[in-house]
Parts: C-alpha cells; structure tokens; sequence
C-alpha cells in the first residue's frame, strides 16, 4: 500500500513534484559545481605552491627580515670593488670581471642550528633547510689607462691634446653587463622534502648525498633554456665553475622551479660567506591533523622564527587563480548554501502546503483507522522521493557543469612568493642590480574541476537530507490533525 | 452495543463555548438500524464522532462493546476504527489520486493484511456493491452514485460490526439516493451490523428502525 500510495501521488502531483524536485535539483547541481571547483581551485594552488615549497610540505619556517645595523651596507646594496691592478688590458681596453654570491632579494638567513630545533619538535616527519642565495656577475670594458686624459680637456685646438682612444667602442668609451640569477644551497640527499620534491628531472641525474662539498649543480630547465646551457656544461658561480649534472622542471608545465641553479647546501654556504646559515626549513609533519601542533611547537622553540602552514601559504598566492579562489569562496559557497536553503524551504512549503490541501484525505484516513505513524512514514516517503528525484537530476546537471569546465579548461595565471620573501620585503634585499621585487613563481594553471565519490555521496546525502527534513516537518503537521476536526472542516 | 451515559461535548470559538451536546444518554443494541435527524448545526455529526471513535466527550462516557471510547488512548481508538467501524461521508472523501480498488484497500491497510488478499478482498467487496468492472477507475471517472458505493465498499470490506454514515445520499440525486439506501438496507440485513445514519432526508430516516431527533445539543426519540 505504501509504494502504491507514494507513486500514484507523486504521478497524480506532478506539478508539485516536479518543482520541488527541480528546486532540490538545482541546489544539488549547484553544490556539486561548486564543490569541484573548490577542489580544483585547491589542487591548482597547491600545484603552485608545490613547485616553489616542494610537495608534501606542512609547513615552513623563515626568519623575517631586520633592518640593517648602522654603518652597514644600506639594504645589503651589492658592490663591486676593483683594484687598480685588476682585470687584462689589451689592444687599450681593459676587463675587468666580478661575481658575487649573497643571500637573495628580502631573504634573511638564521642559523642553521634551527634545523636540529625543528627536527627535534614531536611529530615532525622530515625536515631540510636551504639556503636562498642570488648570483650576481658583472662584466666591464673600459679604457686602458694609458689612454686615460690626464684631465679634463678645456679646449682641444687650443691644447693640442689627443683625443682618448681604447674601450670598446676604441674611442675611450666603457660597457657594462651584468647576469644575474638565482641560487638555491640544499641538502643534496634530502629529496624527501623541499623545493626539489616536487620537481621532475628532465636530464642528467638529480643531487645526491655523495654530492656534498662538490661543485656540481643541477639547473631549473627553463633557465637552463635561456643560458643555452645543458648537462656537462659549467656554469660559473661566484667566479668558480659548476659542472650541470641535471636539469628539472615544474610538474606544471608552464611553471618555474623555485631557483635557477641548485647546489649542496655547504658549497653554497662556503661560497656565500654564510657558514652555517640557512634561509628557509622544509618541514612535513607526521599526519595533517599534527601540522597545528607542529606549527605551535616550533614557534614556541623558535620564537624569532616566522613559521607558515599551507594554509597560510596559500594566502600568497596571487593572480586570477587567487580571484578564483575568491569568488569560489565567497560568491560560490554562499549562493549554494542560499539556493539549498531555498531549495529546502521551498520543499518544506511545498510538503506543508499539500498535507494542508490534504487535510480530507489525511482526516478520512485516521477515520478509517490509519495510525500517525503510518500517515507520517506515508508523508515523509514522498518527500523523500521527491528529494531523490531531484537529487538524481542534480547529480546529472552538476556533472554535465564539471564537464562543461572541464572542456573550457580556463588558464588561470598564479603567483607564489617564495617562503624567504613570504616573510616581508624591504630587509636586507636591495639590490644594485637585479631587481628590486622579491622573486614570485608565477606560472599558469588550468583549474579542472574534479569528481570525487565523496562529492557525489554529498550530494546524495542532501538531497535524502531534505527530502527526509521536508517529509519530516510535513509528517509532524499532518499527525497533528485531530480526526474529527479534519472531517469536521469538511464536513 | 453502543452505551452513552450523559453525554457533553463543548468547543471553544474564541471566547465563546458551545455546548454541542448536552447530557445525551442513549443505548443502540448490536444490528440495529437508527436514523439521527436534526436541523443544521443541532448535533449530529458531533454524536456520530463520539460514536465512531474520533472524538471524545467533555462529559460522559461512550461505550462500544466493553471499550470506553471516552477513556481510550488515540492508538486504542485508532485501532477500534480501523477493525469494528466503517464510515460513509456526504463527500464520498475518496483518494483521488487512487483508484477504487486501491481506495478500498487503503481500509485494509492497518489490519496488516497481505497484497494478495487485501487485492483479493477489495476486489470482492467493490463487486458486492456492482462495481466489479470499475475496479482501474479513478474517482474522477466515476459517477456520484459510483463514487458512493466506492466509499461503502471502503467501509464494509474489513466487515466491521458498526456502519456510520454521515448524510450518505446528501449530494446525490432522488434516483441514486434511493439506489444507495436500498444497497445500504440490504447489506445491513445481509451482514447484521449495527447502521446508524445521520440525514436530513426524512424518506430516508422513515426506512430505519429507529429515529433520533436532536436538537440544540438534545436528543429526543421519534416516535
């Protein structure tokens, strides 16, 4: 009798049946979309954020930057000294050649001490701490100093003085160039966590622990690119030659790695002037559910450390993915929570209105002996359909939605500043040359939104949620209906 | 047998109490057939509720056979009606998204009886009352007339011991009435059940065994 009742009111309700199943419907497709979105807006930061922080980092700890003493270089402003004896002249023209290695643009360095802090903090699965360094490298011609005036000429044809001659242009000119590019000192045998985890080896072979306080680096290959450089080849860092034994690349694409060259971690201390600093650990917690706690401990171990989660990481994300993020977040997630809540409301409207339109048949069925309980069941069952219907057709819509963003596939653009410039520019960073920004990984994602189980049973369990809420509140209200007053509002 | 011992039954309208019955004492025997008559608004349905389970008195007691309809819970009184009486309506108040046979069913839904044999059942009690070939109709597709032996099949087929019927023929015409009374007759003195009719008809009244008048809330016997 039941299934028999339940599906002759719902064909001889269709009108009522179809709105409420329509509106259930486009709550559920709504979630759904939403949903996915969400998680490929996610899985697109942490691909953004996996090429600068490495996969599998919980969580990172900088030391932000301190102005600098009195009387030291302003803003670590980069110099290059040269001696009057220095550089090769020939033909008048004298070279001069200089490369530094410091620490990069906003980057402060601690000691390295603080990886043995981190490493002993409870539930730290790994650690590996780097060192983010920039290499600059300036190359000058200019006159020999022969061919230097004694002074400034005042009047050549009066003088008689020769005009200077030598430089590159043989005319007593100069010409400047300077490379720049940057470096990151790592563990060589930690791959397990850091910027080398989540990057794919393109070429050669990948550091190894053997590597330690050898010259050997392996290059980001886009960089690799455009220095026409490739395995085998040397690159020269702070005036010492590198053999490149590998090349890497973003698992994005169109994405950078987090540096330009990688070196052990102790050559590029050694050559950096920084023995035992570093700029940035790696850390990865045991489980997720430890990174608070791991994130509190070493802030209370550290307490002049800057220690960031991936959450709080994400917040440095930049770009249209970040706008993406945002609407999902905000536009997104309210007007679905809007629309189910319509979309329940109505439900519940609808079912209370129809058990009030339903008053003589609900009073003529207590008449013949129908207990509450059977009446409520017999309510909520169609209620509960009518939620199932709807969330079957929202299942199908929000799919056919995700494929539809599959298909357009949209190119986000997406930023990261990297963990040693996360924690503030403007410290010891300024540079002469190479740039005043801080370095930001900026690559394009397409955001693909994916289908999870979990995202179908979500939708499956709201649409039974309102379905059984609706039939719920609709049952209470027709057991609440006194037989006799039912037959008597009718009769 | 019904027993009723000073019988009241008061309703609040707003402010206002109305007294729709007043110490109505009255004992029906099993298998006989009574007729309540009165003026609109004097009583009558009010009386039929007390006797068919779906209210209760402010005053007084009902009886049916040895339960106290006045004392009893609402699942005690829900299952007296769905085993002992049947109801007819001026309105036929049949399902409407259901069919005869399953508006007839739906009485033999809470006695817990299988598919097979509530199918079975509905079938024989529809044709009892001529309509074995309107089995499929929906009450739409059906006649005043048709509708009402619908709603008569729905009240005998769980053979109750009581038949209540509120102004069976008020909404059908001369020829129908008379046609739904001598089918009502008839299955009274067939199954021996207890009929007790409330009508304005007084054609249809003159047919019972006995008369009730009631009026403003009191009861009278018609001689």
């Amino acid at each position: 009798m039941f299934f028999t009742y339940l599906r002759r009111e719902l064909a001889g309700r269709r009108k009522q049946t179809a709105i409420v199943s329509i509106g259930m419907a486009l709550a559920i497709a709504l979630v759904i979309i939403v949903n996915s979105v969400s998680s490929g807006v996610q899985l697109a930061q942490a691909s953004v954020l996996g090429s600068v922080y490495g996969v599998g980092t919980d969580v990172t700890v900088t030391q932000t930057p301190t102005a600098p003493e009195e009387g030291a270089a302003a803003g670590g402003r980069q110099r290059f000294d040269f001696g009057a004896a220095e550089g090769t002249t020939a033909d008048g023209t004298t070279s001069v050649s200089q490369s530094r290695l410091d620490a990069d643009l906003g980057t402060s360095t601690f000691d390295a001490t603080a990886l043995d802090t981190v490493g002993a903090v409870d539930n730290v699965h790994a650690a590996a701490a780097t060192l983010a360094l920039r290499n600059t490298t300036f190359n000058g011609a200019l006159p020999g100093s022969a061919d230097m005036p004694a002074a400034a000429p005042t009047d050549d044809a009066a003088t008689g003085a020769e005009r200077p001659e030598g430089g590159p242009d043989g005319a007593g000119g100069s010409s400047f160039d300077v490379d720049s590019f940057t470096v990151l000192g790592l563990d060589p045998g930690g791959e397990a966590v850091g910027p080398l985890s989540a990057v794919s080896l393109t070429d050669g072979r990948s550091l190894a622990t053997t590597d330690a306080g050898t010259n050997v680096a392996v290059l980001d290959s886009s960089y690799a690119t455009t220095a026409s450089l490739t395995t085998g080849d040397t690159v020269s860092i702070a005036g010492t030659d590198f053999t490149v034994v590998g090349l890497v690349s973003a698992a994005s694409a169109d994405a950078d790695t987090a540096a330009n060259v990688y070196i052990p971690l102790d050559v590029a201390q050694s050559l950096s002037g920084l023995t035992g600093q570093v700029s940035s650990i790696y850390v990865q917690a045991a489980s997720s559910t430890d990174i608070e706690q791991v994130q509190a401990d070493i802030e209370a171990a550290l307490p002049a450390a800057t220690v960031n989660t991936q959450a709080d990481l994400a917040s440095s994300v930049s770009g249209s993915l970040a706008n993406a993020a945002d609407l999902v977040k905000n536009l997104g997630l309210w007007l679905s929570l809007i629309v189910l809540a319509a979309a329940f409301l109505i439900a519940i409207l609808f079912t209370i209105s129809g058990v009030t339109r339903r008053t003589r048949e609900f009073g003529t069925l207590k008449a013949i002996g129908w207990s509450n309980g059977r009446i409520v069941r017999q309510v909520a069952g169609e209620s509960l359909v009518q939620g199932l219907i709807g969330g079957a057709a929202g299942i199908a819509v929000g799919l056919l939605g995700i494929l539809v963003v599959n298909l357009v596939a949209p190119t986000l653009t997406a930023g990261a500043t990297s963990a040693a410039t996360v924690a503030g520019p403007g410290g010891p960073g300024g540079r002469g040359f190479g740039g005043a920004a801080p370095a930001v990984a900026t690559s394009d994602v397409v955001l693909t939104a994916p289908v999870t189980v979990s995202v179908v049973l979500l939708a499956a369990g709201l649409a039974v949620l309102g379905g059984l809420l609706a039939g719920l509140v609709g049952g209470w209200r027709a057991s609440r209906l006194r037989p006799a007053e039912a037959l008597r509002s009718i009769n | 047998m019904y027993v009723l011992t000073n019988v009241t039954k008061k309703y609040e309208q707003g402010k206002r109490t109305v007294t729709a019955l007043k110490n109505v004492s009255l004992t029906i025997p099993d298998g006989q057939m009574v007729a309540i008559q009165g003026p609109t608004g004097g009583g009558k349905s009010t009386l039929l509720q007390m006797l068919g389970a779906l209210d209760r008195p402010t005053d007084g007691t009902v009886s049916l056979g040895d339960a106290d309809l006045s004392e009893l819970g609402d699942g005690r009184l829900g299952r007296i009606r769905a085993q002992e009486i049947g109801f007819v309506f001026q309105g036929f108040n049949l399902i409407p998204t259901l069919s005869a046979l399953e508006n007839v069913e739906t009485a033999l839904a809470p006695l817990g009886v299988s598919s097979a044999d509530r199918r079975e059942r509905a079938s024989a009690a529809l044709a009892s009352v001529g309509l074995g070939d309107r089995l499929g109709h929906l009450p739409d597709e059906l006649s005043g007339g048709q509708q009402q032996r619908v709603a008569i099949a729905r009240a005998l087929v769980k053979k109750p011991t009581v038949l209540l019927a509120d102004e069976p023929t008020g909404n059908l015409d001369e020829g129908t009435r008379d046609e739904i009374m001598d089918l009502l007759e008839g299955l009274w003195r067939e199954q021996g059940l207890t009929l007790i009719l409330v009508t304005h008809d007084t054609a249809v009244a003159r047919r019972a065994q006995r008369r009730l008048l009631i009026k403003k809330g009191a009861l009278t016997e018609v001689a």
